[in-house]
């Protein structure tokens, strides 16, 4: 039963599969089978966050979870956050208040963000900060991208 | 760091988990959320022969109100308490220790039976269960069993659970009328364990507490139920001189050891300091000032 | 003429990284790449008797295990930078002497079979006992890490400048305290991570790395692999996910991998894991240092005297001891006095080494200087502002040589001082504070200014070393700091400019295109940047690399330089068409054409066109090819003189900071309130960037002053091996910085630019530590140790309300 398995799951829309040993990580399947590498790895341990992305809609840890417990799911990376090349507000936001330096957390923050913004669509600063302590950035002081999430909920509240 | 090899089994109900414990009994390890065991297995701390999943047993995962009490499935995920309308009026101690526990993220995944069972000494749900008087529902080989939580948390990491049982149920008693609640903790960082975590919940009659119950995490190897203080509480009532002499108490009950982020006496300290801030807020709200902040 | 510098454009990077599209090291597709695992010490100090790899060599997917015994038999010890023969292999040899430190590779089909097969590796340790105290480790009888230094002392060296001994026999008053500054690291969330590919047939060494410079380390790699430096070609991929010096120190690790490339003859990839970054990267060096100063009763500072003991771990490697020497320049800070002496032990001890970590020994410095002039304050019962202000240059000694040979290029120090008082509110927060003291409330506010280095002379550092060495004739003397840019404009009048930095985040692409369209009289989106790194393909130098701020002045200046030389040449090109003299020429919307209007000119198309497709009509002399390199040289960056003064960087910016802090009096959490930051960086060519940069660089001192710290036990063993124990400061702990600019362009540098990456970092700890000590004056307390954690924070209050008063 450690031997590789079969795994689909809808990555971003599309139906995709690979053969993976049940200790894969999600995360390792995501970026080696099915080259999304948007989706970084910044500790496997569950802190940084960088590895964040959508599943069955949800933010999650895609570094504590194996392959085969996503067999059947519906997730959601970096790679399909712009739709039909327009970036997503989130997106816009970010590029306008410089909320991404290297870029490395970016990917995760985003996906914590969306998923935030969800469940709190007119959130205080504060909330704001105490969400994305989920993910740590090390360039920004989080100074920009607080701006940016601020800016982003209000444009999808003002949104139709 | 990636997991050691295992055979896995992602069994679809908790009588299939069940069979399978039995069959591979200590060479197992039970997975739940994930957001403790999988940060193990990718240091490789942990290193079982076999991984049962229960995260298919749907059969797990419920919260459902009964007279007087809510049971929760053991596979619950932290984020379903959070948002669950049901929780948030019946259960708000547990409602608020969740937002202390890691974030939003990780409660995606994170499951209540799997904080329970893990007992690790820093946690918030242990200290919640402790201070309810929660009654942890085992299944094994020999059927079912209901131990209270002042049975379960046995040590560091240990628990009450013999091998082939697993938790599947955790009861915890509704807000009773006239209480007040709150949960305070101090960590180095959101979402972080608690350097120390203080769950109060305070019942009044008139202007008698007709029950007080105390219990704190990160505070020993333990979460540790603070009777003393809650003894204080219940004899001297409410005032403030009373809560802080319970406070004081509390501090003198407690067992920390130190770590890199606290000391011993600090741990201690912070005992004192965050029972009588969970004290005063609990009051407050059972005072019918329902709408205390969350933190002070 | 500047429409593009100084406006705060969205950067050209945003788009690819906002949607998955960056390539990091560990993005790059490779064809049949192997994973390597290091196995490493799990002992302090250890002897390592034998290693045993056979069982690992028969497991499943292994195609090698590399162990000390290679390192022994096919490199050379690096080279390091002090005269203790202290010998630096890419693997543990001999002993172990720190935990974390490397001692085996494996390399295996994947990182998971790789990891598998560490765990059959067998090797027998003699422990020593260990030592991690740098003051203990200079006591006898301590454990000797290297037997053939006799002492873990790596350096010493006593420099004197002026009359130190006169003028603390003169002074009025005379402070003495002893401080300690914590190791901590910039911990970038992408890890190190290597790809190495050997070609036999050609004897070529590939290596693809997140490496960022200095590129002297590429010779350092080279000699250590016995190879020639162009048989050894150094990538660096599109992206690099921060670095803040750290990824400096990972070229050990290039030469293992290729090492492991060449012994192995696979495609070694190795991505370092968490754990192995936090046991075994980098960081700063912890600091145990001994300052005394000695000032007039008015409150001038006369001297400073300082002992130091910097950790550098157990080897001293490249390009350490900076640690200690790199600021020499601006040892004095922003103050006038004129007599300093240096006490300075660089030492051996059993814990990870150290390297350029954001703010590279500044955060040191200016945490004691800063520190020393409040108790000085304190003392005279003077505001801490007034002091500051008695002491500074004044904006009429520039440029200004320092005691220890610095050449402060520019400044106002009083002028930015003001603006940071004035935009905080000084002494509004003063009064809060009479406020909050009056309802028994811990209210702080703390100032810290500093001289910010940027560019660093590579000459500084062999201050390290006797000036009877360096005066010895076959002694090579190192000095200078360069960088160069290409730029070349295409048939259709498009441009492209190439670069040799390697970026982790600073917006290359994004200002480099902003200075040229100024230059070129064009829109940044007709400019494409191209800045990734190779070694076989780019113009460097040794000094090449993006580190120590240098882009900011070097990078900027050479690729102004650049389009101005091309520029040049297009003028000649238009003048020949047009028939108008030079001088009447100006570049502007995609055209060249007389000043003042009349004729339309000619597009920047139709001249490229025509200089590309009819070469044989270009002016008589002209070289074809619309092309220009310019390599940008400081041209005061010379070599330390005999009395070991030296100009140790070439742009000098100014900071100023006031932060305003509450102590919890109960749990000891410090919150701020309020922190104003001024910075003095020359000409801002982004404010946008510029701010990021200066926000990241505050949350790191931060980070180091209150949260981080790389923690061991007496014993040597580590205490931080995860992010659950090494605290990285998330939003909810970052305050909001409040960044304003006061600008003196540097005389030095093409646009007036100065770098200021590393910025805040280097004044943040001292800004919290004097604004927590402020809270706590009333209680006698005075932050001397970093970090401030609440724990040890509540120890000193909690001792405080316990003395008899
Ligand atoms: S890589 Fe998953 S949380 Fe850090
Ligand atoms: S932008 Fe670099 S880590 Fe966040």
């Amino acid at each position: 039963m450690a031997e590789p398995r079969k795994i689909r799951m809808t990555v971003n829309g599309q139906a995709r599969e690979g053969w993976a040993e049940p200790r894969r990580l999600l995360a390792d399947f995501l970026r080696e089978d099915l080259g999304l590498t948007g989706t970084h790895i910044g500790c496997e341990h569950g802190i940084c966050g960088a590895c964040t992305v959508l599943l069955n809609g949800e933010a999650a840890r895609s570094c504590l979870m194996l392959a085969v417990q996503a067999d059947g799911a519906e997730l959601m990376t970096i790679e399909g956050l712009a739709r039909g090349g327009v970036l997503h507000p989130l997106q816009e936001a970010f590029w306008e208040h410089h909320g991404l330096q290297c870029g490395f957390c970016t990917p995760g923050m985003l996906m914590a963000a969306y998923d935030f913004l969800r469940v709190n669509p007119d959130p205080t600063e504060e909330e704001i900060r105490e969400a994305l302590s989920a993910v740590l950035c090390r360039c920004t002081g989080y100074q920009g991208i607080v701006r940016a999430v601020k800016a982003a909920a209000d444009r999808m509240r003002s949104a139709p | 760091m990636k997991p050691p090899p295992f055979d896995y089994y992602a069994p679809a109900s908790a009588a299939e988990a069940l069979e399978l414990l039995g069959r591979y009994g200590a060479d197992a390890r039970l997975l739940a959320g994930g957001q403790s065991l999988v940060p193990l297995l990718n240091f490789r701390l942990s290193a079982p022969a076999v991984i049962i999943d229960l995260n298919r047993a749907t059969d797990l995962a419920y919260i459902k109100e009964e007279t007087g009490r809510v049971r929760l499935g053991a596979m619950t995920r932290q984020r379903a308490i959070e948002f669950s309308p049901l929780v948030k009026s019946r259960l708000p101690l547990l409602a608020e220790a969740t937002r202390w526990v890691g974030h939003l993220p990780t409660r995606t995944r994170g499951t209540v039976g799997g904080s329970l069972a893990h007992s690790d000494p820093a946690a918030e749900y242990p200290a919640v269960a402790t201070a309810l008087d929660a009654e942890l529902v085992v299944r094994g080989p020999a059927g079912e069993r209901v131990v209270p939580a002042a049975e379960f948390f046995l040590g560091l990491m240990t628990t009450a659970l013999q091998p082939g049982e697993m938790l599947v149920e955790v009861r915890l008693p509704a807000l009773a009328s006239n209480s007040g609640w709150a949960f305070e903790e101090f960590s180095r960082r959101h979402g972080d364990f608690a350097i120390v975590g203080i769950a109060a919940m305070v019942t009044t009659e008139r202007d008698r507490c007709r029950s007080a119950r105390l219990a704190a995490c990160g505070a020993g190897p333990v979460a540790v139920r603070l009777r003393g203080a809650e003894e204080i509480l219940e004899q001297g009532g409410l005032g403030d001189l009373n809560i802080n002499a319970a406070a004081a108490r509390a501090a003198e009950l407690v067992d920390p050891s130190a770590d890199l982020h606290a000391s011993v006496e600090y741990r201690r300290h912070l005992v004192h300091v965050l029972t009588r801030r969970a004290l005063k807020r609990a009051l407050e709200r059972a005072r019918g000032g329902g709408a205390a902040p969350l933190r002070s | 003429m500047a429409k593009w510098v100084g406006q705060p454009l969205k950067r050209v990077e945003d788009p690819r990284l906002l949607t998955g599209r960056g390539v990091f090291v560990a993005d790059l597709p490779l064809k049949d790449p192997y994973a390597a695992a290091i196995l490493r010490s799990p002992h302090a100090h250890a002897r390592i008797r034998s290693i045993d790899a056979s069982a690992a060599l028969a497991a499943r997917g292994v195609a090698g295990v590399i162990t000390g015994a290679d390192a022994l038999a096919h490199t050379q010890p690096f080279a390091v930078g002090v005269q203790a023969p202290v010998k630096y292999y890419c693997l543990a040899t001999d002993k172990a002497r720190f935990v974390g430190e490397p001692v085996a590779v494996v390399i295996a089909r994947d990182r998971y079979l790789a990891e598998d097969a560490l765990e059959l590796i067998q090797v027998e340790y003699e422990p020593l006992p260990a030592v991690v105290d740098p003051e203990d480790a200079l006591k006898p009888g301590a454990p000797i890490l290297h037997e053939a230094a006799g002492s873990n002392q790596a350096c010493h060296r006593e420099i004197v400048y002026g009359d130190v001994e006169g003028a603390f026999a003169a002074a009025a008053v005379v402070i003495r305290e002893r401080f300690r500054f914590p190791k901590y690291s910039s911990t970038p969330i992408e890890t190190y991570g290597v790809v190495a590919a050997y070609d036999a047939a050609s004897g070529v060494l590939t290596i693809t790395s997140n490496f960022m410079g200095p590129f002297i380390l590429h010779a350092l790699v080279a000699r250590a692999l016995g190879l020639a430096e162009n048989r050894l070609r150094f990538v660096v991929p599109p992206e690099i996910g921060g670095s803040f010096g750290i990824k400096t120190s990972i070229f050990p690790y290039l030469a293992v991998m290729g090492l492991a490339a060449m012994r192995t003859g696979v495609t070694v990839r190795w991505i370092e894991d968490r754990r192995e970054h936090l046991l075994a990267s980098s960081s700063g060096v912890d600091r145990v240092a001994y300052r005394e100063l000695a000032a007039r009763d008015d409150g001038t500072i006369l001297a400073m005297r300082t002992r130091w003991y910097d950790n550098v771990g157990g080897y001293v490697r490249s390009p350490e001891p900076g640690c200690t020497f790199r600021p020499v320049g601006n040892w004095v800070g922003p103050y006038r006095f004129a007599n300093l002496a240096a006490d300075a032990h660089v030492v051996l001890t059993n814990k990870s080494l150290t390297g350029p970590n954001r703010g590279y020994a500044c955060g040191h410095l200016y945490f004691e200087i800063e520190r020393m002039v409040d108790l000085l304050a304190q003392r005279l019962g003077m505001d801490p502002a007034e002091v500051r202000r008695r002491n500074f240059i004044q904006p009429g000694q520039f440029p200004y040589r320092t005691p220890s040979g610095g050449l402060y290029d520019s400044g106002d120090y009083p002028a930015a001082f003001e603006r940071a008082l004035e935009a905080a509110g000084y002494d509004k927060l003063l009064e809060e504070q009479k406020r909050a003291r009056a309802a028994g409330r811990l209210y702080g506010v703390g100032l810290a200014v500093a001289v910010d280095p940027s560019v660093s002379n590579m000459g500084y550092i062999t201050i390290a070393l006797d000036p009877a060495v360096r005066a010895r004739p076959e002694y090579l003397p190192k000095s200078g700091a360069i960088e160069s840019a290409t730029v070349k404009i295409d048939p259709l009048g498009k441009v492209t400019a190439i670069l040799g930095t390697a970026p982790q985040g600073q917006g290359h692409q994004t200002i480099v295109a902003q200075i040229i369209a100024d230059e070129l009289g064009l829109a940044p989106g007709d400019i494409t940047v191209v800045d990734e790194m190779d070694t076989f393909t780019r113009v460097w130098g040794i000094s090449s690399g993006t580190y120590s701020s240098r882009f900011g002045s070097v990078g900027t200046s050479a690729a102004a330089l650049a389009a101005r030389k091309l520029k040049d040449k297009l003028v000649r090109l238009a003048c020949a068409l047009t028939e108008a003299p030079a001088e009447s020429l100006v570049f502007a919307d995609g055209r060249v054409m007389p000043r003042g209007g009349g004729s339309r000119g000619l597009t920047l198309k139709e001249l490229a066109g025509r200089a590309h497709w009819n070469t044989q009509a270009l002016p008589p002399g002209m070289e074809p090819a619309l092309e220009a390199t310019a390599v940008f040289g400081f041209p005061l960056a010379d070599s330390p003189d005999a009395q070991d003064r030296v100009n140790s960087s070439n742009t000098y910016g100014f900071i100023a900071e006031v932060m305003a802090v509450e102590v919890d009096p109960e749990t000891a959490e410090i919150k701020i309130l309020r922190y104003v930051t001024v910075h003095d960086a020359g000409v801002i060519i982004n404010p946008l960037i510029a701010e990021g940069q200066i926000a990241g660089g505050a949350l790191h001192g931060l980070g180091g002053a209150l949260w981080e710290e790389l923690a061991y036990d007496s014993e040597g063993q580590f205490l931080s091996g995860s992010f659950i124990d090494y605290l990285v400061p998330s939003a909810s702990q970052a305050p909001v910085i409040e960044v304003e600019h006061l600008a003196t362009p540097s005389p030095f540098t093409t646009l007036g630019a100065k770098g200021l990456g590393e910025a805040s970092s280097m004044t943040a700890p001292a800004a919290v530590a004097n604004a927590v000590s402020d809270a706590l004056a009333p209680l006698g307390i005075a932050i001397t140790e970093l970090p401030i954690t609440p724990s040890r924070l509540w120890h000193l209050l909690d001792a405080a309300r316990r003395r008899p008063r």
